[in-house]
C-alpha cells in the first residue's frame, strides 16, 4: 500500500485489533456461556455466570449414563442423545453419498455430452434449485403418509423416506460440479475419445479422479446441510428413537420441561464433531460456497 | 430426439462393450421391481403415486434399454430425484391448495366408507352377563342367565379369532375370578359366540356379551343407512362428508376438490387476511434486514481482515467463522435459552448492568429484534467468507491510484471497492434473501412464531414468516389444515418464483461480464 506515517499506522493497528477483540468477545459469549452452563448444578440455577460448584451431572446424562447426586437421588437421562447422533450421522452419510453420486454423474453429462434440451434442463435446474423442499412439506407429508399405507419402509418415521427427500438436493451441486468439469481442458476427453473410450469410461477413468477435491466439498456440504435440516425431518420423524439431533434437541427447551443444563451438555457433545469437521474443511469449502450455496 | 450423442462418437457401438445381455436383464429386473411397486400403490388406492412410479419405470426402461438415449443415462437418476421429490411435491402442494385436505378430511372416499362400514354397535337389549371357566389349558364361556356353556377354547393372546358354539349345561365349578377374566380381554374381544338358535354374540363390555350389529349399512352407491335411527346418509362430494337429510355431517370426511374456496378464505376472511398481510410484511422486512446487516457486517470484517498490516489474521479468521461452523439448530436453541426471560443469562447480565429485564418472547417487537440479532450472528460469517474472496479480485492499483489522488480509506472503499464487488455479489445476495425468506428453522426453533397475533381464527404469530406460518397451519396440534396451507404455499411459490428468476437473470449477467461460458 501507500507509505503511511508510522505513528498513524500504529494507531490504526490498535484500533483494528481493539475492534476485532471486542467483536470476537461478543461472538464467543454464547459458546462460553454454554460451556459454563453444562457444568452448572441443576437446570434452573440463576445468579452465577461461572458455576460455583461444578458438576458432571449433565455430561453423564448426555452420554446416557444415569447420574447419582450427592443426596442419593439417581437421575435418568432425559433423552437418547447418542441414538439421535447415530441417526443424524447415518442419514447424513447415506444422503451425502447419494447426492454426490447423482450430482457427479449428472454434472459430467451436462458439461461434456451434447444432447437435446441440455440448456433448457440446466436452466430449469437452476430455477427449481431456488424452491427448497421445505416449501413442499405438506405434499411431502401427504406422499409419505400415503406410501406408508402401502409399505411402512416408505412411511412416516422411516429413515429411507427422509433420505429419498434429501436426494432431491442435488440441483445446486450439479451446478457446482459442472462448473468444475467445465474448467477441465477438453483436450483430455478428446484424447480419450480418440483412443476409443466411451463417455462412461472417460468419466470413470479421467474425470472422476480429477474431481475428487471438489467432490469432497460437495460431500461435506451436503452432510452438514442434512444434519442441520429441521423442517423435513420434524415432519417425517415422529417417535423419539427415530429422531435426528436437529429434531430431538428441540425437546429440551420445552416450556413444560425446561432442561437448560442438560441441553448445554448435549449441545456441545453433538455440535463439536460437526464444528471440527467444518473448520478442518473450511478452506476447501469456501470455493464451493461462492458458487451460490447457502448453508442453513 | 435423434442426434443425442454428437460429441460422444461411437456411443452407439461402444456402449455395447459391457455385455448387452447383462445390461438388458438388469434393466428389466429394475423396471419390473418399480412396476410392481406401482401396482401395489394402485391396489392400495394410491393411484396418483402409482402413476408417478409407472412413469419412472417407463423412463428407466427407455433410457437404459435403448442405446439411442445413451446420453440421458447420465442425467436420468439426478433428474428423476429432482422431479419426484421437488417438482412433483411442488405441483402436488398446489393441487392440495384446491382441496379440503385436513385432519377432518384426511382419507380417500373409499377409506371413509370402509371406516364407517366397519363401525359396530352392541345392541344393549340383547346384553347377557358371562363368566370364564378354566378347563385345563383351555377355557369355556359360561352364560349364567341362559345356562349355556361353550366348548373348550384356547383364548391365546396371538391366536386368530375363535368361534364357540354354546349348548345347555350345568354351571361349571372352576369359574375364574373377574380379575383373571380381565386378563383375557384381548382374545375375548375377538371371540364370537353362537347360541343354539343361531344368534351371534360378541364381547360388548367387561362382563357382557351382546348382539353386535353394524352401525351403518350401504343402501346405494352413495348412500348409507344408520341402523339405529334409520337416517339416510348421502355422500356430499362437494364437501367431502356424508350428510343426513337434516344437514348433520358424519365424520370421517374425505378429500375433495373444492376449487378456490381456500383462496377465497385467504382473501375474504379478515381473520386470515389481516394476519397474512402483516406476516408478509414482516417476512420481507426480516429477509431484507438480514441480508443488509449480514452483508454490511461481513464486508466490514473482511475489509479489516484484508488489511496488509494486520497480524494474527488466521486466528481472527477462525474465531470469526465459528458461528458458521456450529450447526445452526444448536446455536439457535442456545440463543433460545440465553434470551429466556426468567432464567436466561442475557437478562441476568442486562439486569446487573441496567436493571432491565426485556420481555424477549412475549413482546412482539422485542422478539423481532431478537430474531434479527440472532440471524445476523448466524449469517455474517458466510458473507465475510464470500467478501474475502471478492475483495482479492479488486486490483490493488485502482486503490493506490485513488489514495494518491488524496482519497481517504472510506472514500476509496465506497468509490473503488464497493462498485467492483457488488455485481458479482448480487446473485448471492438474492440467493441469501430467498433463503431467509423461507428460513423456517430459525423461526420454529427460536420463537415458534410467538407471541400470537390476537383475534385470528388460525394460529398466526407476530414473528411468524410466511413459511413458518404455513408449517404451523399444516402441522400444529390443533386442526391440521393441509389444504389451506397448500393454498398459502402457492402464494409463496409465486414470490419465490419471481426472486429465483431475478437471481437467474443477475447470474447470467455476472457470467457474461466474466466472459465465462454458462
Amino acid at each position: 500500500m501507500i507509505v503511511e506515517h508510522p505513528r498513524e499506522l500504529r494507531l490504526k493497528k490498535l484500533l483494528a485489533h481493539g475492534f476485532l477483540i471486542v467483536f470476537v468477545a461478543l461472538i464467543m459469549f454464547p459458546f462460553l456461556m454454554v460451556v459454563s452452563i453444562s457444568f452448572r448444578e441443576g437446570n434452573f440455577t440463576i445468579g452465577d455466570l461461572l458455576p460455583e460448584r461444578p458438576t458432571l451431572e449433565h455430561w453423564y446424562l448426555a452420554f446416557g449414563i444415569p447420574f447419582e447426586r450427592a443426596d442419593g437421588n439417581v437421575i435418568q437421562p432425559p433423552y437418547p442423545v447418542l441414538i439421535w447422533m447415530l441417526n443424524s450421522v447415518k442419514i447424513g452419510l447415506i444422503s451425502a453419498f447419494g447426492v454426490l453420486v447423482l450430482a457427479t454423474i449428472s454434472a459430467y453429462a451436462f458439461s461434456r455430452i451434447r444432447f437435446k434440451g441440455r440448456e433448457g434442463l440446466l436452466d430449469a435446474m437452476f430455477i427449481i434449485q431456488m424452491f427448497p423442499s421445505t416449501l413442499a412439506l405438506v405434499a411431502i407429508f401427504a406422499i409419505f403418509d400415503s406410501l406408508g399405507e402401502a409399505t411402512p419402509i416408505l412411511g412416516i418415521d422411516s429413515h429411507v423416506a427422509l433420505v429419498l427427500v434429501y436426494l432431491s438436493w442435488v440441483t445446486l451441486h450439479i451446478w457446482t460440479l459442472k462448473g468444475y468439469f467445465d474448467s477441465i481442458d477438453s483436450a483430455l476427453d478428446k484424447a480419450a475419445a480418440i483412443d476409443g473410450a466411451t463417455p462412461w469410461q472417460t468419466f470413470r477413468f479421467i474425470f472422476l479422479p480429477l474431481a475428487v477435491p471438489m467432490m469432497a466439498v460437495v460431500f461435506v456440504l451436503t452432510f452438514i446441510a442434512v444434519v442441520n435440516d429441521f423442517p423435513i425431518a420434524s415432519v417425517l420423524l415422529r417417535s423419539e428413537d427415530q429422531m435426528t439431533l436437529a429434531v430431538g434437541s428441540r425437546l429440551y427447551l420445552n416450556e413444560m420441561r425446561y432442561l437448560w443444563g442438560d441441553f448445554a451438555a448435549a449441545a456441545i457433545l453433538s455440535g463439536l464433531p460437526i464444528t471440527v469437521v467444518f473448520l478442518i474443511a473450511q478452506r476447501y469449502l469456501v470455493s464451493g460456497l461462492s458458487e451460490g450455496g447457502v448453508k442453513g | 430426439m435423434t442426434s443425442l450423442a454428437e460429441t460422444a462418437p461411437g456411443a452407439d457401438t461402444d456402449a455395447r462393450k459391457t455385455s448387452p445381455l447383462v445390461r438388458l436383464v438388469s434393466v428389466a429386473v429394475v423396471t419390473l421391481a418399480v412396476l410392481y411397486s406401482a401396482f401395489l400403490l394402485y391396489v392400495s388406492s394410491q393411484a396418483l403415486f402409482g402413476a408417478v412410479l409407472l412413469a419412472l419405470a417407463v423412463g428407466i426402461a427407455i433410457v437404459f434399454g435403448l442405446n439411442r438415449f445413451y446420453a440421458f443415462r447420465f442425467i436420468f437418476p439426478g433428474v428423476a430425484a429432482v422431479v419426484m421429490f421437488i417438482l412433483f411435491p411442488v405441483v402436488y402442494t398446489v393441487y392440495l391448495g384446491f382441496t379440503n385436505y385436513s385432519s377432518f378430511n384426511l382419507l380417500t372416499y373409499e377409506r371413509s366408507v370402509e371406516v364407517l362400514m366397519s363401525r359396530h354397535m352392541p345392541d344393549l337389549g340383547s346384553e347377557v352377563r358371562f363368566a370364564v371357566a378354566a378347563d385345563g389349558d383351555m377355557y369355556r364361556i359360561w352364560l349364567p342367565e341362559s345356562g349355556l356353556l361353550s366348548g373348550p377354547i384356547a383364548l391365546a393372546a396371538d391366536a386368530p379369532a375363535e368361534n364357540a358354539a354354546m349348548s345347555a349345561a350345568a354351571e361349571p365349578a372352576n369359574l375364574l375370578a373377574p380379575r383373571d377374566a380381565l386378563a383375557l380381554r384381548a382374545p375375548l374381544q375377538k371371540l364370537t359366540v353362537v347360541l343354539p338358535d343361531g344368534t351371534i354374540l360378541q364381547n360388548s363390555g367387561l362382563r357382557t356379551f351382546a348382539v353386535v350389529a353394524r352401525e351403518y349399512e350401504r343402501i346405494a352407491e352413495n348412500q348409507l343407512r344408520r341402523i339405529s335411527d334409520g337416517a339416510v346418509l348421502t355422500a356430499d362430494h362437494d364437501r367431502g362428508f356424508f350428510v343426513t337429510s337434516d344437514g348433520e355431517t358424519v365424520p370421517p370426511g374425505w378429500r375433495v376438490f373444492i376449487g378456490t374456496t381456500n383462496f377465497e378464505r385467504i382473501f375474504n376472511s379478515s381473520g386470515i387476511r389481516d394476519p397474512m398481510l402483516s406476516i408478509f410484511v414482516w417476512t420481507f422486512a426480516f429477509a431484507t434486514l438480514t441480508v443488509v446487516f449480514t452483508f454490511a457486517l461481513g464486508l466490514a470484517l473482511a475489509s479489516v481482515l484484508q488489511w496488509p498490516h494486520l497480524s494474527f489474521k488466521p486466528v481472527y479468521r477462525i474465531l470469526l467463522i465459528l458461528p458458521y461452523a456450529v450447526p445452526a439448530f444448536i446455536s439457535i436453541l442456545v440463543f433460545r435459552g440465553l434470551f429466556n426471560q426468567n432464567f436466561g443469562e442475557i437478562n441476568l447480565i442486562l439486569e446487573m448492568l441496567f436493571g432491565a429485564r426485556p420481555q424477549w418472547f412475549s413482546d412482539g417487537n422485542l422478539a423481532k429484534v431478537m430474531i434479527i440479532i440472532v440471524n445476523t450472528w448466524l449469517g455474517y460469517p458466510y458473507m465475510m467468507l464470500l467478501a474475502m474472496g471478492f475483495l482479492q479480485a479488486v486490483p490493488e492499483d485502482h486503490k493506490k491510484a485513488a489514495a494518491l489522488e488524496g482519497a481517504g480509506m472510506l472514500r476509496v472503499f465506497f468509490t473503488i471497492t464497493l462498485p467492483q464487488i457488488l455485481p458479482p455479489f448480487l446473485p448471492l445476495l438474492i440467493a441469501s434473501f430467498a433463503f431467509n425468506f423461507n428460513n423456517v428453522v430459525l423461526i420454529l426453533l427460536l420463537t415458534r412464531g410467538l407471541p400470537d397475533i390476537p383475534g385470528t381464527i388460525i394460529p398466526a404469530g407476530q414473528t411468524d414468516i410466511v413459511a413458518s406460518f404455513t408449517y404451523r397451519i399444516a402441522f400444529s396440534d390443533s386442526a391440521q389444515q393441509f389444504g389451506l396451507a397448500g393454498a398459502i404455499t402457492l402464494l409463496i411459490f409465486i414470490v419465490v418464483g419471481v426472486i429465483s428468476y431475478a437471481n437467474f437473470v443477475t447470474m447470467r449477467r455476472a457470467a457474461e461480464k466474466r466472459g465465462a461460458p454458462q
